[in-house]
This record gives C-alpha cells, sequence and structure tokens, in this order.
C-alpha cells in the first residue's frame, strides 16, 4: 500500500503538473491580464448565465412539415401521371386525414398508374423502406399514406436546413460566435453570447422567409371569397396588409394553387428603392433555373396578375406588362427599410422548411455574469481558506496533507475543463465550491480511521496502511453514489444545470486521484524519510 | 501541537435508545411537510409553470421598492407581478404569468417582456435589468416532468447501487432516509415559499448524492463490524458502527457547511435559493444519518450474520490474534 516506484511517482507528478498547468490560461484571463498569443491556449467556455447573453429554444412544427411533405407529393403524383404518354386521367383527388387518395379514370390504366408513381415513393434512405405506402380500393381509387419512417426522415431533413438557415441569418446580424444546435426531435437551441436584445433575432427567426409567386384567378367573385367559398384548383390567400393600396379594399385573393413557382431559387436579395415612389423594396435576383422558371410563368401569362405570397401572406399582386427574362425581379409591399432589410436576409439565407417558434427564453445581462463571476472567487478563496485551517487544526501533518491535495485538485478540475472545453455556468461554481468541501471527505475518512487504528495501538506505518485501506470502500461507494447523481442530472439537466453536472463529474474523478493517490504518496514519502515512532493524529 | 477534537475519543451515546421518540419526530416531520404541500404549495418558478420573470438590481438603493414596482408593473395591464427578493434587498425577480392565448401567438409574449423592461429602466432610474426569462407553458410541463423524472430515478439507482453492494435491508433504509430527506427539504421549500425552480431540483439530485455518503459510510461501518463482532447484539452492534463514525459525520459536514455558508453570505446572489437548499439539506442528511440510518436496520430484520459469507484480511488477523490469544 505505501510502496511507491520512482517510475509511478514520477508519472503521478507529471500528469498532476500537466493538467493544473492547463488551468493557468483560465485563471490568468481572470486577473484581466494578456495571455502571449504564442502559447497554447485551452481555456474554460464561460455559460450564457456567466458571459451575459441570450438564449432562445425554438420548435418546428410537425403537422406543419407532415402538410407540406403532403402538398408536395400531390404536385408530384399529378405532375407524374400528366407527363406519362399516354397521359393518366385522374380525378376526385383528396388530401384530407393525413393521406392522398385520387382516383384513376380508365381501370386499364391502374397498373400504369402504379408504375408511374412508385420511384415517388421510394425511401431516400439506404434501409430501402418506403417512404409512401401505395394501396389500390375498388381496382381504381390510390390511397397514398405517408410511412413513420419517411415522416422521420422528412422531419429531420427538414430540421437539418432549419439548423443552417438559422445559422446563416444570425451570421448575417453580425454576432459574436453563435452556438446554434439541434436539440431532441425538433427543437433548436440558439445561443448567442453578449446579444441584450434578442427581439431582432426573434424578428428574424420567426419569419419562415417561404416566398411564392402565384396566378391570381380572375374569375373568382369577390363576393363568393368573403363567404369563404373556394373556387376549384383555388386558395384564398389573405393579404399581408389589407389597408395598403395594393390590396384595393379586399381583405384576400383566390391564386392559382399548382402552378406557381416558388422564390428559393435566389443568388441574391437586397433591400433597395423603388424609383418613382421612393418606397422600400426588395431586390431579388434569380439563379439561372429560377430564372427561366420566372421567365417563362411570366412570358406565358402576360397581362395576367400574379400574387407575391410571402409565409402565407399576399405581398402585392402586380399585373404581368411583359415577360421579365432577366431574372431579377422587385417585391413591393407595405415595407419600411427595416423590415424590407429583413426580408432581404431572411430571403438571401433561404426559406425556413417551417415555421418555428420560441418556446423558450433567456437572456441575462453583462453585470451580471461577472459580478457572479466575481463574488464566486471571493466565497471559494474565502471558504477554502476556512476549510483548510480547519482541516489542519484537526489532523495537523496528515491535514496539510489534505490541504495540499485540496489545492491541486482545484487546478486539476479548472485543468480537465479547459482541456475538456466544458462551460463554466453559475450553478456549476456552486457545484465547484461544493466539489472543495466534499473532496475532502476522502481525507477525513482515512484521517478517522487512522486515528482509530492508533488508539487501538496499532504502529503508525501499520495504520496509516489500515486507514487507506479501509477507507477506501465507503469513498469509492460514496463516489458512485455521487456520480450516479451527477449523470442523471446532466441527462436530464438543461443549460446551467447541466454545467454543474459537468463540475461535479470532473471534481468526483479528480478528487479522488488527489485526496487518495497522492495525499498517499506523501504520506508514505513522509513515513519512510523519517520513520516516525508516533503520529500525532 | 495540540490537535482539535470535535467529538471526544471513545464517544458511547446510546442513539438507538431514543429511536422511537427521533422515529415518530421524523412521521410527524415529514407527514407535516405533506400537509404543508397541500395547504400551502410550492412557489414554483418560471421553470415549472411558464411565465416570465425578470430580474432587476436597484443599484442606488439599499431595498427595492418593491411596492412602487409592483404599482408600475401593474399598471400595463398584463396582470398582477409577483415580486420578491432574493440574495440581497435590493435585488427582485418580477415574475408574470403568460398573457392569455400565448400559446397559439407567441408574439403576445414577447411584447410584455419589452414593455416591462422599458417600463421599470424608465420609473426607476438605478435599476438595472440583469435577465429576463421566458418560458412557455409546454417546455415548463416538460422541465417539471423530466425534473420529477430524475430524481425518481437518482433515488432508484442509488437503492439498486446500495442493493447490490450491501443487503436489501440496507436500500430499503438508505431509500427511506432519501425520501425523508427529499421530503423535509421540500416541506422547508414551501414552509418559506422560496422559489422552486430548475436549479432547485438540482440541488435536491446534489443532496441525495451527499446524504447517501454519509449512509454508506455508516452502512459500511456496520458491515465491517458484523463481521468482526459476530456474537454483539445487534442493537449494541449499531450503536457501536454509529458512534465510531460519529467524528467523521460530523467533520465531513462541517466541511461541506463552511464551503456552502461562504457561498451562502459572500457567493452570487442569484444561486442564493439553490445553495440554501443544499445548506438545509445537509444538516437534515446529517440528522438522518446519525439517528435514522441504523435503527431503520433493525425493524427491517438485518441478522448479525448477514455478511459471515467472507473472511476480511482484517478478520483473519484478529482470528488469528485471538487464538493467538487463547492459546498462550
Amino acid at each position: 500500500m505505501l510502496e511507491f516506484p520512482t517510475w509511478k511517482k514520477l508519472w503521478y507528478w507529471a500528469l498532476t503538473i500537466v493538467i493544473a498547468l492547463c488551468a493557468v490560461p483560465s485563471l490568468v484571463s481572470l486577473t484581466n491580464a494578456r495571455w502571449p498569443a504564442f502559447l497554447p491556449e485551452p481555456k474554460i467556455n464561460l455559460g450564457l448565465d456567466l458571459a451575459g447573453g441570450s438564449r432562445l429554444l425554438l420548435e418546428a412544427d410537425r403537422k406543419q412539415v407532415v402538410q407540406q411533405r403532403l402538398e408536395g407529393m400531390e404536385e408530384s403524383v399529378r405532375t407524374r401521371l400528366r407527363q406519362a404518354s399516354p397521359t393518366i386521367a385522374i380525378g376526385d383527388f383528396s388530401s384530407n386525414g393525413g393521406q392522398l387518395a385520387f382516383t384513376v379514370r380508365d381501370a386499364s390504366q391502374v397498373d400504369a398508374a402504379r408504375e408511374a408513381i412508385l420511384p415517388l415513393t421510394s425511401g431516400a434512405g439506404l434501409t430501402g423502406q418506403r417512404d409512401w405506402d401505395i394501396t389500390v380500393q375498388d381496382g381504381t381509387r390510390f390511397i397514398l399514406v405517408p410511412t413513420q419512417a419517411g415522416i422521420d426522415l422528412a422531419i429531420s431533413n427538414a430540421m437539418e436546413t432549419a439548423v443552417e438557415v438559422v445559422r446563416k441569418r444570425i451570421d448575417a446580424l453580425g454576432t459574436k460566435e453563435p452556438d446554434i444546435r439541434r436539440l431532441g426531435g425538433t427543437r433548436i437551441d440558439v445561443q448567442v453570447p453578449g446579444l441584450q436584445d434578442p427581439q431582432a433575432l426573434k424578428n428574424l427567426l420567426g419569419q419562415t422567409a417561404k416566398l411564392e409567386f402565384k396566378l391570381v384567378d380572375e374569375t373568382a367573385v369577390p363576393s363568393d371569397l368573403a363567404k369563404g367559398i373556394v373556387p376549384p384548383g383555388d386558395e384564398i390567400v389573405p393579404y399581408a396588409d389589407p389597408t395598403s393600396p395594393a390590396a384595393g379594399g379586399v381583405p384576400a385573393i383566390a391564386v392559382k394553387r399548382l402552378g406557381g413557382i416558388k422564390g428559393d431559387e435566389l443568388t441574391d436579395a437586397k433591400q433597395a428603392f423603388e424609383p418613382k415612389t421612393n418606397a422600400a423594396v426588395v431586390s431579388i435576383t434569380f439563379n439561372q433555373q429560377g430564372g427561366e422558371k420566372f421567365a417563362k410563368l411570366t412570358t406565358e401569362n402576360v397581362n395576367k396578375r400574379f400574387a407575391i405570397i410571402l409565409d402565407g401572406k399576399v405581398l402585392s399582386a402586380p399585373s404581368i406588362n411583359e415577360p421579365i427574362l432577366g431574372g431579377s425581379a422587385q417585391i413591393s409591399g407595405s415595407f419600411n427599410v427595416q423590415s424590407a432589410t429583413q426580408l432581404a436576409i431572411a430571403l438571401r439565407s433561404g426559406a425556413l422548411p417551417v415555421d418555428l417558434t420560441v418556446v423558450e427564453e433567456r437572456t441575462v445581462g453583462p453585470d451580471l455574469g461577472a459580478d457572479s463571476i466575481q463574488k464566486g472567487v471571493v466565497a471559494m478563496g474565502v471558504g477554502s481558506l476556512l476549510l483548510m485551517v480547519f482541516i489542519f487544526l484537526t489532523y495537523g501533518r496528515l491535514g496539510a496533507y489534505a490541504n495540499l491535495a485540496l489545492v491541486i485538485n482545484v487546478l486539476m478540475i479548472l485543468g480537465v475543463m479547459a482541456v475538456l472545453g466544458t462551460t463554466l455556468t453559475l450553478p456549476g461554481i456552486a457545484g465547484f465550491v461544493l466539489t472543495i468541501g466534499a473532496a475532502v471527505d476522502a481525507n477525513v475518512l482515512i484521517n478517522e480511521r487512522i486515528r482509530e487504528e492508533r488508539h487501538r495501538g496499532r504502529r503508525v506505518v501499520q495504520s496509516v496502511e489500515l486507514g487507506y485501506k479501509e477507507a477506501s470502500r465507503a469513498i469509492f461507494d460514496a463516489n458512485i453514489t455521487n456520480a450516479i447523481s451527477a449523470v442523471l442530472m446532466f441527462a436530464f439537466g438543461s443549460g446551467p444545470v447541466r454545467g454543474f453536472a459537468v463540475v461535479l463529474m470532473i471534481g468526483i474523478a479528480t478528487s479522488v486521484f488527489t485526496a487518495v493517490t497522492m495525499s498517499r504518496m506523501w504520506v508514505a514519502g513522509w513515513l519512510r524519510r523519517t520513520r516516525p515512532s508516533d503520529l500525532n493524529v | 501541537m495540540k490537535l482539535l477534537k470535535l467529538i471526544p475519543d471513545h464517544t458511547n451515546i446510546h442513539f438507538l435508545r431514543w429511536q422511537w421518540p427521533f422515529f415518530i419526530t421524523n412521521l410527524l416531520a415529514m407527514a407535516a411537510s405533506i400537509v404543508l404541500l397541500f395547504t400551502h404549495g410550492l412557489n414554483l418558478g418560471v421553470d415549472f409553470v411558464g411565465g416570465q420573470m425578470i430580474r432587476v438590481t436597484f443599484e442606488q438603493s439599499a431595498t427595492a421598492p418593491v411596492g412602487k414596482l409592483r404599482d408600475s408593473v401593474d399598471s400595463l395591464g398584463f396582470g398582477e407581478p409577483v415580486i420578491q427578493t432574493f440574495g440581497k434587498p435590493n435585488e427582485v425577480s418580477v415574475r408574470m404569468k403568460l398573457p392569455e392565448g400565448a400559446e397559439d401567438n407567441p408574439k403576445l409574449a414577447d411584447g410584455m417582456a419589452r414593455k416591462i423592461t422599458e417600463k421599470v429602466r424608465h420609473d426607476f432610474a438605478d435599476a438595472r435589468v440583469d435577465g429576463v426569462d421566458s418560458v412557455s407553458g409546454k417546455v415548463s410541463g416538460e422541465l417539471f416532468h423530466t425534473g420529477m423524472l430524475a430524481l425518481g430515478l437518482a433515488m432508484i439507482c442509488i437503492s439498486i447501487y446500495i442493493w447490490i453492494r450491501f443487503e436489501w435491508q440496507f436500500a430499503a433504509g438508505a431509500l427511506f432516509a432519501l425520501v425523508q430527506d427529499i421530503l423535509l427539504t421540500v416541506g422547508m421549500f414551501s414552509l418559506t415559499q422560496m422559489e422552486f425552480d430548475l436549479n432547485i431540483v438540482a440541488a435536491l439530485l446534489t443532496l441525495l448524492g451527499y446524504s447517501l455518503n454519509d449512509k454508506i459510510v455508516v452502512y459500511d461501518r456496520i458491515r465491517e463490524n458484523m463481521k468482526k463482532h459476530r456474537r454483539m447484539p445487534m442493537s449494541e452492534l449499531l450503536d457501536l458502527s454509529v458512534n465510531e463514525t460519529l467524528s467523521r459525520t460530523i467533520a465531513t459536514s462541517l466541511s461541506v457547511l463552511i464551503m456552502l455558508v461562504s457561498l451562502l453570505l459572500l457567493g452570487p446572489d442569484v444561486i442564493f435559493g439553490f445553495t440554501a437548499a443544499i445548506t438545509l439539506g445537509i444538516f437534515i442528511g446529517t440528522y438522518s444519518s446519525i439517528f435514522m440510518s441504523a435503527p431503520i436496520l433493525i425493524w427491517l430484520g438485518v441478522k448479525s450474520d448477514s455478511f459471515v459469507k467472507t473472511e476480511t484480511d482484517i478478520d483473519r488477523q484478529e482470528r488469528l490474534a485471538r487464538e493467538g490469544g487463547a492459546r498462550p
């Protein structure tokens, strides 16, 4: 128990010193001193509650993804069957109850129809699972039901895109080091250090920026629309701002559901001014593909009107005076410079595949964090000092070793945190202080045991040996139970609580090393050097 | 140097003699906690009920103008705020329920926080807004659910671990002690109406770990003594074990308390509730380690031969010593 070969001693010391050295950059940054640039700099990150900033938790609407997928599938199926040769005529299309259904008019084309839509239903994944199940009822009625695997994949893809779009939009705001990550199935966690007013960010992320151009159905009767009667093949879209001159006094217009184009094929979008009226507009430039589609739409529909629809609301419905072939267009609506700029950013970064809503928001001021760190350091300093005095008075020389272990433990926790790049949060500071108190427990156990063995009349060396040996069982069990609660805290906790759990876990590991292994090495060294006949404990 | 001894050597207090008075006191305290929970409830923070919390420090004032602040926020028409000081008398949290219909239209809640912070900054020149927390009803429900789940799982996992390492009676005893620790701590939160938020759940989890440290040390000693003193009556053996570990229990609790009290008095005010919960729990846990963890074992019928299967090195040494002593 008390034998330490030289290589072991060297190895322990080297490990201790290397880890403790990793704590130095973090400590230096506390004093506002500069860290030389040529040295490596592992540093502990400060959580938002210490650094100040905003955290938003965004949630996507699962149902919306499912609905969009259904609409996309309808469009694809219709196109496929129309383009098949010979064309397959269908009717009775319905998309109710989360499934698509249609009837093939000519019973002899059922097999051809199945053949035509089959490629649409195979999964994009590698598992070979289908995204859609096809069943045929009564000979001619096709039912397409989305499979769970297909839905999950669609949601997963939508979330991946959403994270990318969110990142682009936040980058466009020019904020520093945002942390954006997907959380669970349909959530995105956004942390922006230093951001004090998250309102602009929320506005930007709250905008889906799904831009569509759809043809206006001029045959629709306004009185029917007011009553909510939708002409076949149309949908009613409300005006974003019914009071604007663009709306012409009607709250909503009917547009053709299919055959429009989406505004996602853009290379650029920026805020501009309409030359005549000096009103703020957004000027967009299509990419090659989008430009061609836009040219085709405007060429085929000269003198008709098309509606510019943003997130399900009509911005304006200008008439097409001549084909627009240049691949760029202007979107006017009731914009001011700020909202036009925001829309431009949103369009540039692409549309969000799904609406995001803020379900949790936390903002911490910058002063509070600095204040907390300072107070945390003071509390830790004063507490440790008192604790070390108490331990020294109670256990004498053995207490001094325990205190040395304590100091090294603090440095090692900081070092490990820096190397792992963990985040220190406000509860983490409490975890730190608490870990110090608890780490001493191992030494208390050992020293009490040594004291007991001495009282039983054992010799010094044997007492120390037994002290470490018998106490180690309880130390082990106690640390395991602490680790259990720390792991559960990490698994179920969020943000700051996780920071606390991390500090606890690291503290458990380092404290066993310093309080048991290192202190034993020192005590053994002292026993060998002086061979004391008595031990004041 | 004369060393400090918190507990004199060879202390022999007959804890078990008072097992029934203590047990009845405990049951009464637990019952009181439950009654308190039903009558007063917990002062749940926005983490668990949803809503908005705005933290404000009045930098130039010794105490926060709570009444004036309430009128000021109330005049905005979002409903009456719950205003509470925490840490220092000049630091307050202003809590608001989410406006009607905010679940469907989150924009309603946006406006609220903004207007309140603007109003507070306008009405009070020295007000420093330290943070805004806004939690929707959906998320708060989940947070509450996962928090309780974590607590429950922690208790079960720890009990299973004790069961594996010791005997089922020890696990049951530990579980009882843990339930008691948690219940009494939560009862204190109900009594004082301190805010109960996500951090407090973390504090309770921490408490589970620490409270169990103590019990494990006592149990470990009981196990050791059971192997060592086969013929000793159980109650005497338990008393011996608790007494032998008493010095350690007190020293460790004191060490943790030294750190916690410095954190309470000097540390960040925002985590005052968190630190207070742990401090409170350490007291309750220490009490239950000394007075409760051992008697439960007798009631659950631990026999002094529960651990006779193995002979440790110590056993062997002692046996050889005894045998050696018997045949001089």
